[in-house]
């Protein structure tokens, strides 16, 4: 690799790492936009205008916002999250679980959803034009089309309704075996996986059309090499990345996508813990849970950039 | 898109035949803007009356898609829907657009400074999740009809920006934008009648790609509850309070879905089966 590559990559993660100062602050005025008194919400209705007043003091709500925001971003480079309004726990304590069910979550549906939209992407690209591509493209429009909700609700009536294999909601305390276990998150996988794969296979497609209709692998084509050695041998390595920055931007939908799966299937995850939070008004949480999402996002469109940076060969 | 912007003719749209997907689309597009408009004089019920006795009632004569959650009548309230779902995001989709647009030509136009600092605070604002930025902001200061269109505007004007701007800076480069600089055009001239006539048959593809994003963000959030509030209700705020019907697979939460569906994928075919035209034209 040389320095060329090397510096396009640095001045990325430099672009990236002040998107994300100016996201985290967008997030911090947002919140702080939230209607009602959070110090009076807190005391209830029959606080007295004093007590209002020392709890906003002890808070530092009255501090200028500028100063809040240092005094939050601080506070995150010492891992300290600050404590949840709504119920005095830290919120650092009540991410945690969270958090890693979300990541189990994706992580589930990342492993599904990866092979089957490259497999079905590839060869849809092989067979392009046939009716076999023409089902496949179909379908991926379809579940694009539709908000996520629906994909959800059409997978409930599919398999919970009318098959009865599987449960509507999924809690995950309940999970003694295996069986237990993929009952739980089969529902919630199988929405993210159509969302998530859909977008992919229209990106791979794309991209092995267009290594297709490159001058080398006409060569190939000419010289006599069968449809899957030129396809795999000669066209896919030079796809290569295009399709891992496809990969990549597609898991960012995952975060749009857990939002609504969460809610629906009643996942006790980030997602719903920030949407419950909504409800209370409590501060210090929304901010962390939309900071985690912002800060996931990021990395992926990030990789995403890099990996199409790398894989230029113009610039190595 | 880049198809369309190869051709240089300026015959209009209309001008082309389509194929039978095409017509079918536009058709569907049409019938749902004609209810968006007469939806008032056209429902059978008022959307509030309660006219079944039984709720999640089964498709019959008189109640044509059964009722609601509430034994109202689901033909109205979906008819209604559409007026909302229609409305508010061909309002924001609108302001996207025009802004992104107007502000991407004008930074291609001027360079230096004003476009890095436009580029990187929209492409800061293009990193935080569509989803997430309307469940806070919407949360922050309530959801109204207006607070609802000016967030889905503001959530995709980054993008409408990124996709002008790119065309703008390849028309920044030809000859005759030299020349009307030679001469002394004002910018407002130069982005007016040099750079849109240029790009604006991609810009008009984008404007329904990026409409499609809005219905579906919009559905998203009134599913969540954080859209349109009751009385008023959208498609997506029917499938929400119509979800308990789904044990049933009653018609009541699979209408107002079918309904979202057919306009998106409509839109999204139509806009596929435009530059095919084109193409197939020069050809």
């Amino acid at each position: 690799m040389t320095s060329g590559v090397l510096n396009l990559v640095l001045k990325r993660l430099g672009i990236s790492a002040i998107t994300l100062l100016i996201v985290l602050f967008a997030v911090f005025f947002a919140t702080s936009m939230l209607p009602g008194d959070t110090a009076s919400i807190l005391l209830g209705q029959a606080a007295t205008p004093e007590a209002v007043a020392g709890l906003r003091e002890a808070m530092h709500l009255n501090d200028p916002a500028i100063l809040r925001f240092l005094r939050w971003l601080v506070g995150l480079l010492h891992g300290d999250l600050g404590t949840s309004y709504a119920n005095e726990m830290p919120v650092a304590a009540l991410i945690g679980g969270r958090l890693v069910n979300t990541m189990k979550l994706a992580g589930i549906t990342a492993l599904l959803s990866v092979p089957l939209a490259l497999t079905l992407g590839i060869t849809a690209a092989m067979l392009r034009g046939s009716v076999y591509d023409r089902t496949v493209t179909v379908l991926s429009i379809g579940v694009i089309s539709v908000p996520e909700f629906m994909v959800a609700t059409l997978a409930v009536l599919l398999f919970a309704v009318y098959l009865r294999w599987l449960p509507a909601l999924s809690s995950v305390n309940e999970a003694h075996s295996l069986t237990d276990l993929v009952r739980i998150y089969a529902m919630p996988v199988i929405t993210l996986t159509f969302v998530i794969s859909a977008q992919m296979i229209r990106m791979t497609r794309a991209a092995v059309i267009e290594t297709l209709s490159t001058p080398y692998v006409e060569m190939a084509l000419l010289k006599g090499a069968s449809r899957s050695r030129m396809v795999l041998r000669h066209a896919l390595p030079n796809a290569l990345g295009p399709i891992v920055n496809a990969i990549a931007l597609s898991l960012s939908y995952l975060v749009g996508g857990v939002i609504i799966v969460e809610t629906i299937f009643n996942y006790p995850g980030i997602a719903k813990l920030m949407v419950d939070a909504v409800a209370t008004r409590d501060l210090p949480l929304i901010q962390s849970c939309a900071m985690i999402f912002c800060l996931g996002y990021l990395l992926l469109i990030t990789a995403a950039d890099i990996v199409a940076i790398m894989s230029n060969p113009r610039l190595r | 898109m880049t198809i369309a912007l190869t051709t240089t003719s300026r015959r209009s749209f209309l001008g082309h035949s389509y194929n039978l997907v095409g017509v079918v689309a536009s058709l569907v597009i049409l019938a749902w803007t004609l209810i968006a408009i007469f939806a008032p004089y056209i429902i059978p019920h008022p959307i509030g009356d309660i006219v079944d006795d039984d709720y999640f009632g089964p498709m019959r004569q008189g109640l044509w898609l059964g009722s609601d959650y509430l034994g109202r009548d689901m033909l109205s309230r979906v008819l209604m829907g559409a007026r909302y779902t229609v409305g508010i995001s061909l309002a924001a989709v609108s302001i996207a657009c025009f802004s992104g647009v107007v502000l991407g030509m004008i930074a291609a136009v001027t360079g230096g400074w004003l476009d890095t600092c436009l580029s990187r605070f929209l492409d800061a604002m293009n990193s935080i999740p569509s989803k997430l930025f309307g469940l806070v902001v919407v949360a922050a200061v309530g959801s109204s009809i207006p607070v609802l269109i000016l967030t889905l505007a503001v959530i995709y004007i980054p993008g409408a920006y990124r996709f002008a701007r790119a065309l703008a800076v390849n028309i920044n480069t030809m000859d005759f934008m030299t020349v009307a600089r030679v001469r002394g055009e004002s910018t407002l001239y130069l982005i007016g009648s040099e750079i849109l006539p240029n790009i604006i048959r991609p810009v008009l593809a984008d404007f329904g790609l990026r409409f499609v994003f809005i219905v579906l963000l919009l559905s998203g959030l009134s599913f969540l509850g954080l859209g349109l509030q009751p009385p008023l209700a959208d498609w997506g705020a029917l499938v929400r309070e119509n979800i308990g019907g789904l044990p049933f697979a009653a018609p009541a939460v699979i209408v107002p879905s079918l309904a979202i569906a057919s306009l998106t994928i409509s839109v999204n075919l139509l806009i596929d089966n435009l530059p095919q035209k084109i193409r197939d034209r020069d050809a």
